[in-house]
């Protein structure tokens, strides 16, 4: 495993293209285009303003940068440097913008949801939607990029309108029976539609691509309800997490609920493994107090950690949420299953600290991470049933169905890592800080010869740069499965 | 008592009062007489008639025979019927102190009977007060527990009609919120609305794109019309995708199916190998209902096997029934033949338990033949492994036999010298005895010779006799503790009393009588009973004189053997 060395950024505005060749960063006004494999800057685009939204096109040929203060979203072509394309929403002011599938249109939608508007760059012609809701997941592209949903709200009723992207033709316009619909989603196979109602009713409907009712779901009523709904990558499953910190399975022929995980505060599970992360000060010998390590290693004031299985029972630290606010800190917010769905991650949000990995085939618990602190960000490899997570430590982890790995990020300065996502191959991680980013190389093929390319120090310039660090970080504490 | 019945008795009898005025007058007097002074003599010299009478009087009316009569003298009182009376008196006295000491002990007992009877009473009185006012308290609780319950129905009630009251307001609330909802929902749509109309009435700020070349679409086509051709080619790539969709799930569960089907196929074909091969045993067992069962069954599965290709909802609904019987079959069999296992399992092991201890058997006997046959080959043609098997043996009973041989080597000799000793002895006896024979002659000739004219001297003789004779029996059980002394002192006696025999004289003799009566030492008539003792010695022993000799012979032999015995 290797790192990179820091990159400025800003806003965490950091995104690989589509095809995986190119990095673009935003520092500032300016947008960065770098070579993923090289990491030497191809482009350098200077925006208007300050750049809050960024986003690839989906043949990776164009960038858009939104300034949302400003109302501005400008447009780079990666083969044609000098081509730009500035469009000004105005002041009817802009809140999100984003790009249709086919990657010559632009979804602007303007303040306080008054319209959607389609820019399209090939006949510059432009189009309205009206009234799109604004919720938590208000539009949804299909996997393949033909239709588009949009959740809609006229007259105090919530509406779904089914777009072609291809000519922004409606489709289907349908009402739902929802009392305030929170979000909508395709799922991947782009045929079945599923929408489920705001925390307040726990209520998830589903509907076929041609605007049909196929299913409602309900669990129970009276309480707080749904707070995140994911697919699983084959369409098969319907993960629904919910503030009673459970999360129930639909299958995708009756619509039933076929598991349902619990998040225990006591595990059990005798089949359940359970990773806890332990910290420990790196012993310093007196030898290496010299004035060049303490002045140089800011890794010496870090801790080491390591995964240690732990024997059943197991007491999770649990947060108690105070019952008289709002969005109490409870329930399963996040659900990410493994790209092959064999997988699924989900986090307790009174359990801020643990990952839960749930086996799909076997439908129970495989494994339990707990973290020294709060989990900030998890991501599955795309290619691989491999997860990465981090704490806004100077930590990157690491979880396969062979075991359990804590990383130390060979860098200066107190990085830490605030998000992470994966290239496309799964051969690289980028790792946000508040504002830099680093790439993290995995050696997929080799991991066995991990540690010892890394000494080899084939590119990384961390090892160029912190010569000490190398031993400090390698070999990552591993700690396989029993 | 006695005086009221004597009163009554005075009334009764008064016919009899006036026919004897003198009674009368004694009887009036009675009372009087007693009254005065219980002390004073009841009868006097002077009015014994009185009394005589009186006291008859009494008696007849108690019911005994009349003591004295009127017309009968005073000295006339029949003494066997006073005596009788007397008796009679005496008796019922004492049968009446005894009932009066029962009736006392009764009453004793009764009265403490009475005590423990109150003190019992007492006792309940109290525990009957103490549970009447426990009863009280726990009325008491009850009723205070009645008004709570009331008191708390009334706030059930009270609160069950506040979360009504309250669930109607959170309704009304609700729907006034919703109202208010939707109604700022539509101000704000209005809002929208309005703000929109503005937005592009407005003139300076344009929304705006500047591209600076449009650029081709990412598939190259160039774009197209909408028309009523696009809308309706779009709904048929949505049915299409739907379709498509629909087609590879439909595919999947062909497949899924298939699969299955092919599971179940094996399974049916399974279940059918294995009851197949049970129905002959079945009708072997006589269960003819169940052949025709079996029958049937047979026709079933034929059938349900072309059923598994067929498709159609009959055949499935045959398939699952058949399936279903044939199932319920085999966990029947599977049953019977757990349970048909387990029997046979205690069966066999019961056999196999017999078997072995038969075989046990067998195995001790013919290992006690063998040893048998062991012994016999060892012990008669030792030829050469059973000598070298027991030149052990022989060696250790070598030993033992020479031992055995010194000791008896050894009891050898002791006897030899025995024997000697004995032949020794026997020799001096001959001897003795032929002395004693001729001392014997000469005493009886002695004797013959002076038989008459010497009568004196028979007493002393007699005596020198005796106490030889009992000097003989003394040292022998004196000497019994030490054999091999006694036998010298035997001799040494035999020698002893050989000689003094001889030559005793009639004056020596007196001081060895006194050994004998060893009770009558201090006694003054000493000689008088030595000599009437002797007498009667004398006078029953005379007949048998030489009887006695014989005996003291006897003795003789008698001890020596006794010697020999305990040395031994």
């Amino acid at each position: 495993m290797n790192f990179s060395e820091l990159f400025k950024q800003s806003n965490q505005l950091c995104k690989v293209s589509p095809d995986g060749k190119y990095l673009a960063t935003c520092v500032q006004y300016r947008l960065v285009i770098r070579d993923v494999s090289t990491l030497q800057i191809l482009q350098l685009y200077t925006c208007l303003d300050q750049i809050t939204h960024m986003e690839w096109a989906s043949d990776s040929l164009f960038i858009l940068c939104a300034m949302y203060k400003r109302g501005l979203v400008q447009v780079w072509s990666l083969e044609q440097p000098d081509w730009h394309c500035k469009i000004d929403e105005g002041s009817i002011g802009l809140v999100s913008s984003r790009w249709s599938p086919d990657g010559r249109h632009i979804l602007n939608t303007t303040e306080f949801h008054l319209r959607i508007t389609v820019w399209s760059l090939c006949t510059k012609a432009v189009s309205y939607i009206k009234y799109p809701k604004a919720c938590q997941k208000g539009t949804d592209f299909s996997r393949d990029g033909c239709y588009m949903a949009l959740a809609e709200r006229r007259d105090c009723k919530d509406y779904v309108s089914v777009f072609v992207c291809d000519d922004w033709h409606l489709l289907r316009h349908f009402e739902t029976e929802t009392q305030d619909l929170a979000g909508l989603e395709w799922s991947p196979n782009g045929c079945v539609l599923a929408v489920w109602d705001s925390c307040l009713e726990y209520k998830v409907l589903l509907y076929s691509l041609d605007g049909r009712l196929l299913s409602t779901y309900s669990a129970y009523e009276w309480s707080l309800g749904v707070k995140s709904v994911t697919w699983s990558p084959s369409s098969q499953f319907l993960a629904i997490g919910s503030y009673d910190e459970k999360v129930r399975i639909l299958n995708h022929i009756t619509w039933k609920k076929i598991a349902q995980f619990d998040h225990p505060a006591t595990i059990n599970n005798a089949k359940a493994v359970v990773y806890k992360e332990v910290e420990r000060r790196t012993a310093v010998g007196s030898d290496d107090l010299s004035l060049h390590n303490i002045t140089i290693g800011t890794t010496l004031f870090n801790t080491q950690s390591k995964y240690e299985i732990c024997p059943l029972p197991v007491q999770i630290p649990v947060v108690k949420p105070d019952p008289d606010r709002a969005n109490p800190k409870i329930g399963v917010s996040t659900l990410a299953f493994s790209s092959d769905s064999r997988y699924l991650a989900t986090k307790n949000d009174n359990m801020a600290s643990v990952v839960w990995i749930w086996d799909m085939q076997k439908m129970n618990l495989e494994a339990v991470l707990e973290q020294t602190s709060a989990v900030r960000c998890f991501q599955w490899d795309p290619r691989r049933p491999r997860l990465a997570l981090c704490t806004a430590n100077t930590k990157l982890y690491l979880w396969s169905p062979a075991g359990c790995v804590s990383v130390q990020v060979p860098t200066e300065g107190g990085f830490q890592v605030q998000s992470l996502s994966w290239h496309g191959s799964g051969d690289s991680l980028i790792l946000l800080g508040k504002e830099q980013l680093c790439l993290c190389f995995m050696d997929t093929d080799q991991e066995d010869k991990a540690h010892l390319q890394s000494q080899d120090g084939k590119q990384t310039e961390s090892q160029e740069m912190d010569p000490v660090s190398t031993s400090e970080h390698h070999p990552p504490c591993t700690s396989k499965r029993p | 008592m006695p005086e009221s019945s004597l009163v009554r008795h005075l009334h009764s009898s008064s016919p009899e009062c006036r026919t004897s005025p003198v009674r009368h007058f004694s009887r009036s007097l009675l009372p009087q007489h007693r009254n005065s002074s219980m002390l004073s003599t009841f009868c006097t010299e002077h009015n014994v008639q009185d009394c005589l009478s009186h006291i008859s009087q009494e008696i007849s009316s108690l019911g005994f025979p009349p003591v004295w009569a009127v017309s009968a003298s005073p000295s006339e009182l029949s003494v066997v019927a006073v005596l009788n009376c007397m008796y009679e008196l005496i008796q019922l006295h004492r049968r009446n102190i005894q009932t009066l000491e029962n009736m006392e002990m009764e009453q004793l007992k009764s009265s403490s009977e009475v005590d423990f009877l109150q003190l019992t009473s007492t006792r309940l009185k109290e525990q009957l007060e103490l549970s009447r006012r426990e009863n009280a308290g726990l009325l008491e609780r009850e009723r205070q527990l009645q008004l709570k319950v009331k008191s708390l129905q009334t706030c059930l009630k009270n609160e069950k009609e506040e979360v009504q009251k309250l669930q109607n307001i959170i309704a009304s609330r609700a729907s006034q919120y919703n109202h208010e909802m939707k109604r700022k929902e539509r101000e704000f749509n209005k809002l929208k609305e309005r703000m929109n109309q503005l937005l592009v009435d407005k003139k300076e700020k344009k929304q705006a794109i500047d591209v600076l070349n449009s650029i081709g679409r990412a598939d190259g086509k160039r774009s197209l019309w909408k028309t009523g051709k696009t809308e309706a080619k779009h709904e048929g790539e949505m049915y299409k995708t739907l379709l498509s969709d629909y087609d590879t799930r439909q595919r999947e569960l062909v497949l899924e199916n298939a699969e299955l089907r092919k599971v179940l196929q094996q399974m049916k074909k399974d279940m059918v190998s294995i009851l197949s091969s049970r129905k002959p045993t079945l009708k072997g067992d006589k269960h003819k209902d169940d052949c025709i069962q079996a029958d049937s069954e047979e026709e079933v599965f034929n059938s349900s096997k072309e059923s598994v290709e067929l498709y159609c909802v009959h055949a499935r609904e045959k398939l699952t029934t058949s399936i279903r019987l044939q199932w319920r079959r085999l966990k029947s069999h599977v049953e019977r033949l757990d349970s048909q296992a387990s029997l046979a399992q205690r069966e066999t092991r019961k056999e196999e338990m017999d078997r072995l201890m038969l075989d046990l058997q067998q195995c001790k006997d013919f290992i006690q033949t063998q040893e048998q046959l062991l012994q016999q080959l060892s012990s008669p043609c030792d030829e050469e492994t059973a000598s070298l098997l027991s030149d052990c043996y022989m060696l250790q009973e070598k030993e033992r036999l020479r031992e055995e041989w010194g000791t008896l080597e050894e009891q050898r000799k002791i006897f030899e010298r025995e024997r000697k000793t004995f032949t020794d002895a026997a020799i001096r006896l001959s001897h003795e005895r032929k002395a004693f024979e001729e001392d014997r002659a000469t005493w009886l000739k002695h004797q013959f010779l002076n038989l008459s004219p010497f009568a004196d001297s028979k007493t002393s003789q007699m005596s020198k006799s005796k106490s030889s004779f009992l000097i003989s029996v003394e040292p022998e059980a004196s000497a019994a503790s030490a054999p091999e002394k006694l036998i010298r002192s035997d001799l040494d006696f035999h020698t002893h009393r050989s000689v003094p025999l001889t030559t005793q004289s009639a004056g020596e003799l007196y001081p060895t009588p006194c050994l004998i009566p060893e009770n009558s030492l201090t006694k003054p008539k000493r000689e008088a009973a030595h000599v009437d003792e002797s007498s009667i010695f004398c006078n029953g022993n005379i007949p048998a004189q030489h009887k006695l000799w014989k005996n003291s012979e006897d003795h003789c032999s008698h001890s020596l053997k006794r010697e020999k015995n305990s040395s031994i």
